[in-house]
């Protein structure tokens, strides 16, 4: 398979005091690591493309270090992930899954060991293309306080040849949860849901 | 601290290929913006010494957090430039309060020197609203390869009573800088110009 080409990468760290309520004692933060890569299927359909995610191994883990080492370089801080990717207009949808194994398995490969199924999204589209990730709880997919998501896109990509990829990282709930259900110290961890 | 500081965010981006030319070293520009409530909004005050007084303590905590996400020391900045985006009950001359006349200083010793203006842009906008922060070169401000803008934009914000503030700092110009010029090391450094 073709080696991965890189353009850009791009760190996005958000630090959220409150949203109109009581300030957190300790802010909520998201990260959010972007890959810029070159699509080595653009502009015709390639029946095998599989080989491509063992390929892009390395850019996730180098994404997901990068994501720790934002949040301060202790992944037992992280709670919440997320991922997600945006094809540029010459590529097909298919294109963007590709994604789902490398960048899941760096996330997990980094925090030790996240149960959880990676929550993830993915979209076609061009420059300046926004993507609103979902993010859940690293080790119970129904922790409710941990649902959310951080709007991500770079505003010169992806380029119709080129894919965008995205991982994101939190440190706990969202900053004024308080509408019920699982709660992260309620988890028994087994199963990756609750 | 005076402002009431709702979020901050930071944005680095690492330009490695323009056009698959790769970019040695790699440019780097990274921006901190601060969501804040406006004092003042919904109301026409006369007097807007309080955001101008706000704008002093936020060059300091931005600048300060845009050369720590490039992992620089301040005096090996080469370039910068702020803006603001007031939401909707506020006005343009809040955001000018804030990045005219108290700012610089704070920038300017964080940095080391600075001789040259810092270019700004503000506007009125709603939540995630797009800023193109303009850059120049900090000692000499017709330094061609370093003419540029950054975007950056946060999904929600500024809310109706809120403002952002963005600083953007860089260690380098365009990616492949080749329309002439005065060069960097060309620079004088004694009147901000050249």
């Amino acid at each position: 398979m073709p080696e991965v080409q890189l353009r850009k990468r791009v760190i996005v760290v958000e630090e959220v005091f409150h949203e109109g309520g009581p300030v957190a004692a300790t802010p909520l933060r998201r990260a959010a690591a972007l890959a810029v890569i070159h699509n080595p299927f653009a502009g015709k359909y390639v029946p095998e493309i599989a080989g491509f995610m063992e390929d892009l191994n390395p850019l996730g883990l180098e994404m997901a270090k990068a994501l720790v080492a934002a949040l301060g370089g202790d992944p037992k801080i992280v709670e919440g992930y997320g991922k997600g990717a945006i094809v540029g207009q010459a590529g097909e949808l298919e294109h963007g899954a590709l994604w789902h194994v490398p960048g899941g398995y760096a996330m997990r490969e980094i925090l030790g060991n996240a149960k959880a199924i990676v929550a993830s999204t993915k979209k076609v589209g061009g420059p300046g293309t926004r993507l609103d990730v979902p993010i859940t709880h690293i080790n119970a997919s129904y922790v409710r306080s941990h649902f959310d998501s951080m709007e991500v896109g770079i505003a010169d990509a992806p380029k119709a040849n080129e894919i965008l990829l995205a991982l994101v990282m939190t440190t706990g709930p969202r900053v004024h949860a308080r509408v019920g259900g699982l709660k992260a110290s309620e988890i028994t961890g087994l199963d990756g849901l609750r | 601290m005076k402002t009431k500081i709702r979020k901050i965010v930071t944005f680095v981006e690492e330009t490695r290929t323009e056009m698959g030319k790769p970019v040695n070293p790699p440019t780097r520009r990274a921006a901190a913006a601060a969501v804040i409530e406006n004092p003042f909004a919904g109301n026409y005050v006369e007097d807007l010494t309080e955001l101008m007084e706000i704008g002093e303590e936020l060059g300091a905590l931005l600048t300060e957090r845009a050369v720590a996400a490039l992992g620089i020391l301040g005096a090996f900045a080469e370039s910068y430039g702020k803006a603001a985006a007031v939401g909707e009950n506020g006005e343009l001359e809040h955001a000018a309060a804030i990045l005219h006349p108290k700012l610089g200083t704070p920038v300017r010793k964080t940095l080391g020197k600075g001789a040259a203006l810092i270019p700004s842009s503000k506007k009125r906008g709603g939540p995630g609203v797009a800023l193109d922060i303009p850059l120049g070169h900090k000692d000499a401000a017709f330094v061609r390869s370093h003419f540029d803008g950054m975007e950056i934009r946060i999904n929600d914000a500024p809310r109706a009573n809120e403002i952002v503030v963005a600083i953007a700092v860089t260690d380098s110009g365009r990616p492949l800088p080749r329309v002439g010029g005065l060069t960097k090391d060309q620079i004088k450094g004694e009147d901000g110009l050249r």
